[in-house]
C-alpha cells in the first residue's frame, strides 16, 4: 500500500537530517536496508494503531526538541558500588577517558563505530538482523531509523561466565543532544552475562539492542533509565532466545516527559526462559510524565516460558501506557506465558491504559494475563499510621510493595538492593 | 488515662449516628472491658479514638494523657501512646511483617524524640517477644498479616503491642477466633504489659476472656450509650442472662 505524502514527508525530513555514515561495504549495505525499510513503512504518526496512547511526534521530529538537564544533587548514582566494566557516552559519543579498558576475561568488546569500519565481523550476521526480524508483523521504524543511523554502541560476545557486569553509562550534557546508539550482544552456548544500563542519555535517544541467545545462554539486563525530566526516549531490545537459554530484564524508570521501551522477544528453541519488567514512576507536577512499555513475545519453542510484569505509580496527570502481547505460534505446546500490567494512581489526575493480548494457536499451553488499575489501599494506610507510621512513610512503604513484584524479577541481590536504593531516593524527594 | 466525655459520632457519608453520648473514663493501671450487642457502636468508638477516616464527631470530647487527640493524625495518636489491636486486621501484600514492625517502632520513637533502636537491638527484641506468643520467624517473615490464620492475626496484633509498649490499649474482639491455647498466649501477653502506668480497654463478647485478664471496671454499650457500669460481677450477668434485662433497665 502507498504510504499517505505526509507521512513520506516526515520520513523524507527526518532521514534528510541525518548523515549517512561511511564504513565497510557490508554495513554501507546495512545501513541502506535500514533506510529502504523504514521507507516502506513510514515514520509513525498518532494515528498509527501501535500509537495510540503514545504521541509519537516528538520522537519523530527533525530535531530533538530542548531538554534541561537535571541536578542529581547530592543523591548516590546508580550501581556506584558495583564492581563493573564501565563504558561511558556522553551524548551518545563514547567517551575512552571516562571508560575502563574495553577487555574482561570471557568478553570481547569493541566499539560499533570501530566494527563498522572492519571489513569482515561476526556481529555483521547480527546487525539489524534481529531488527529485521522483529519488524513482523508489527513495525518498528524508529528502529529501523536506528539501524539507518547508529554511529556508535558496544558490539560485545561473551564466551564464557563473565566475572562482572558490564556497565554503559549514559550521561546527558547538552541540552540539545540527539543520540543513536545500537549495540549488538551474542551470548554463546553456556555462558553468562549481566548488562547494565544507566543515564538519559541524551535530550533525545534512540537506542536498539540486538541480544542473540545461544543455547543454555544466560543473559541479565537491569537498567535504571536516569532521572531526566525533560528528555525523550525510544528505546528497543531485539532479543533471539534459543534452546534452554534465559533472558531477564529489568527496567527501572523515573520522570521522563516522553518514554518508550520496546521489548520484542523471539523464543525460538524448546525449554528457554524470557522474563521482561520494569518498574516506572512518574509525577507530572512540574514536567509531564508519560511512560510506555511496548512488549511483544512470541513462542516457538515447546516447554519454554516468558513472564512480563511491569508496574507504574503515577501521580499529579501522568500518563502510563502498556501494550503486551503474547504470541504461542503452533508447534509451541507446553508454554507457560505470563502477563501482567499494574498501575497504581496516587491521586485522580492521573491515567493508566493497557492493551494485553494474548494470541494463541498450540492447544496444549498455560497464558494468563491481567492488568490493573487501583488506588493506594487506605484500610491499609490506615493501619500502618495507626501503628504511628507518618502517611507519606506509609505511602511510600506500599508504593514499594506494589512495585515488589516487578523488583523481584531482579536476581541479583546487591543490584536488587541497588535498584531499591533508587526507588528510595526518588520517593525521598516528594516526602512532605 | 483516657477520659472520653459526652462523645457523639456519626458516619461521614450517610450521617447516620453511631454514638450518642458515650462517657467513659479509663485510669492509670486498669482494665476496662465493655461488652455490647452487635452494632452497638464497640467498633465504632475504638476506630473514632485512633483517627480512622470516615467518621464526624459532632459533639464531646477525647482526651489521652489529658491531651485531646480527637484533632490528631492517627499517626500522632500512636505516637501520644494510643494503640488499638484491630477487631478485623489488615493484610498489606509486599510488606514484611518484620519491616513494618520495625518503622513502625522507629516512626514512633522519632515522633517522640528518641533514638532509633538498632539493627541488632530490634532483631533481639522482636525474636523474644515473637518466642512468648509462640509466633515463628518464618510467620514474621511473612508479608503483614497475609496468609495468616485468624488466630495467628490476633496473636500478631498483641506482637505489635508488646513491641509498641503503648501507654493505652484498645483490644477489639481479640479474643474472637482464638482457640483456647491462644487465647491463654494472647492475655498472659495482656496482662505482662499491665502495670501502673498504662490504661486497657478490653472490647469483648466473653465472658471467657476476662476469666483470663481480670477487669476492674465492666461496661455495657447498647445503641452508641453506655448504658451501665460495674464490676466483674456484670460480666458474668451478662454471659448468664444476655443483654435483655439491662436493655430493659435502661429505658
Ligand atoms: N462505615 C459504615 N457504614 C455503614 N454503617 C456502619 C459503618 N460503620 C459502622 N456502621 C454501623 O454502625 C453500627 C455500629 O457498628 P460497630 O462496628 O461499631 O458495632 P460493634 O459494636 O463493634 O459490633 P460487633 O459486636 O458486631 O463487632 C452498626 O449498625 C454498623 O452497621
Ligand atoms: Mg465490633
Amino acid at each position: 500500500m502507498a504510504l499517505a505524502q505526509a507521512r513520506i514527508d516526515l520520513t523524507e525530513t527526518r532521514i534528510a537530517a541525518y548523515d549517512l555514515p561511511e564504513g565497510a561495504t557490508w554495513a554501507n549495505e546495512a545501513r541502506h536496508t535500514a533506510l529502504t525499510r523504514l521507507r516502506a513503512m513510514g515514520l509513525p504518526t498518532a494515528r498509527d494503531e501501535y500509537w495510540k496512547y503514545t504521541n509519537p511526534a516528538e520522537l519523530t521530529a527533525p530535531t530533538a526538541p530542548e531538554a534541561a538537564l537535571f541536578d542529581m544533587g547530592t543523591d548516590r548514582a546508580v550501581f556506584t558500588d558495583i564492581d563493573r566494566l564501565k563504558i561511558v557516552f556522553v551524548d551518545g559519543v563514547f567517551d575512552p577517558d571516562q571508560s575502563d579498558d574495553l577487555s574482561l576475561e570471557g568478553l570481547e568488546i569493541a566499539r560499533l563505530s570501530a566494527v563498522m569500519k572492519t571489513d569482515i565481523h561476526w556481529a555483521m550476521e547480527l546487525y539489524g538482523h534481529l531488527e529485521t526480524h522483529g519488524q513482523d508483523p508489527v513495525a518498528r521504524p524508529l528502529a529501523a531509523l536506528n539501524t539507518g543511523f547508529a554511529t556508535d554502541g558496544v558490539v560485545i560476545r561473551a564466551t564464557g561466565k563473565v566475572s562482572k557486569p558490564v556497565s554503559l553509562i549514559y550521561l546527558h550534557q547538552s541540552e540539545t543532544s540527539d543520540a543513536v546508539l545500537h549495540h549488538v550482544i551474542r551470548v554463546e552456548e553456556g555462558a553468562e552475562m549481566t548488562l547494565l544500563e544507566q543515564g538519559p542519555a541524551a535530550a533525545r535517544f534512540n537506542s536498539v539492542t540486538e541480544v542473540d541467545l545461544a543455547p543454555t545462554a544466560r543473559f541479565h539486563h537491569i537498567r535504571a533509565q536516569g532521572r531526566d525530566h525533560a528528555r525523550r526516549a525510544v528505546t528497543h531490545s531485539f532479543v533471539r532466545v534459543a534452546e534452554a537459554a534465559h533472558y531477564k530484564s529489568f527496567t527501572l524508570t523515573c520522570n521522563g516527559v516522553l518514554i518508550r521501551n520496546e521489548h520484542v522477544i523471539d523464543i525460538v528453541g524448546d525449554n528457554a526462559v524470557a522474563h521482561v519488567a520494569g518498574a516506572a514512576l512518574g509525577d507530572g507536577k512540574r514536567v509531564e510524565f508519560h511512560h510506555d512499555d511496548t512488549v511483544f513475545v512470541t513462542h516457538r519453542g515447546e516447554d519454554c516460558e516468558s513472564r512480563q510484569v511491569f508496574k507504574k505509580v503515577l501521580r499529579n496527570g501522568a500518563f502510563g501506557v502498556f501494550q503486551g502481547k503474547i504470541l504461542v505460534t503452533p508447534g509451541a505446546q507446553k508454554t507457560d506465558g505470563y502477563q501482567i500490567s499494574q498501575a497504581l494512581l496516587l491521586d485522580e489526575d492521573s491515567t493508566f491504559l493497557a492493551k494485553p493480548e494474548l494470541e494463541i494457536y498450540a492447544d496444549d499451553v498455560k497464558c494468563s494475563h491481567g492488568s490493573t488499575t487501583g488506588a493506594i489501599d487506605e484500610e491499609a494506610l490506615f493501619y500502618l499510621r495507626s501503628r504511628g507510621v507518618d502517611h507519606s512513610t506509609a505511602t511510600d512503604l506500599l508504593v514499594l510493595a506494589f512495585l515488589a513484584e516487578a523488583i523481584d524479577e531482579i536476581q541479583d541481590e546487591m543490584l536488587r538492593a541497588d535498584i531499591l536504593a533508587q526507588l528510595d531516593l526518588w520517593l525521598a524527594r516528594r516526602r512532605d | 488515662m483516657l477520659e472520653i466525655k459526652n462523645l457523639h459520632v456519626e458516619l461521614e457519608e450517610e450521617g447516620k449516628q453511631i454514638l450518642k453520648g458515650v462517657d467513659l473514663t479509663v485510669e492509670a493501671g486498669k482494665v476496662h472491658a465493655i461488652m455490647g450487642p452487635n452494632g452497638s457502636g464497640k467498633s465504632t468508638l475504638s476506630y473514632v479514638l485512633s483517627g480512622r477516616d470516615g467518621y464526624r464527631v459532632t459533639d464531646g470530647s477525647a482526651s489521652l494523657l489529658g491531651e485531646d487527640i480527637l484533632e490528631m493524625e492517627p499517626e500522632a495518636r500512636a505516637a501520644a501512646g494510643l494503640f488499638l489491636a484491630f477487631q478485623y486486621p489488615v493484610e498489606i501484600p509486599g510488606v514484611g511483617n518484620m519491616t513494618f514492625l520495625r518503622t513502625a517502632l522507629n516512626a514512633q520513637r522519632k515522633l517522640r524524640g528518641e533514638d532509633e533502636v538498632s539493627a541488632a537491638d530490634f532483631l533481639k527484641l522482636v525474636r523474644e517477644k515473637a518466642k512468648t506468643l509462640k509466633i515463628d520467624a518464618e510467620m514474621l517473615k511473612r508479608p503483614v498479616n497475609v496468609g495468616f490464620s485468624g488466630g495467628e492475626k490476633k496473636r500478631n496484633e498483641i506482637l505489635q503491642m508488646a513491641m509498641l509498649e503503648p501507654k493505652m490499649c484498645i483490644l477489639d474482639e481479640t479474643d474472637s477466633g482464638l482457640d483456647v491455647d491462644a487465647m491463654k498466649l494472647v492475655s498472659d501477653g495482656v496482662n505482662a504489659l499491665r502495670d501502673a502506668g498504662r490504661g486497657f480497654l478490653v472490647i469483648t463478647h466473653y465472658q471467657r476472656l476476662l476469666d483470663h485478664i481480670k477487669p476492674d471496671v465492666v461496661h455495657i454499650m447498647s445503641d452508641g450509650r453506655i448504658i451501665k457500669t460495674g464490676g466483674p460481677e456484670l460480666a458474668l450477668e451478662v454471659e448468664k442472662n444476655g443483654y435483655a434485662d439491662l436493655l430493659a433497665e435502661a429505658v
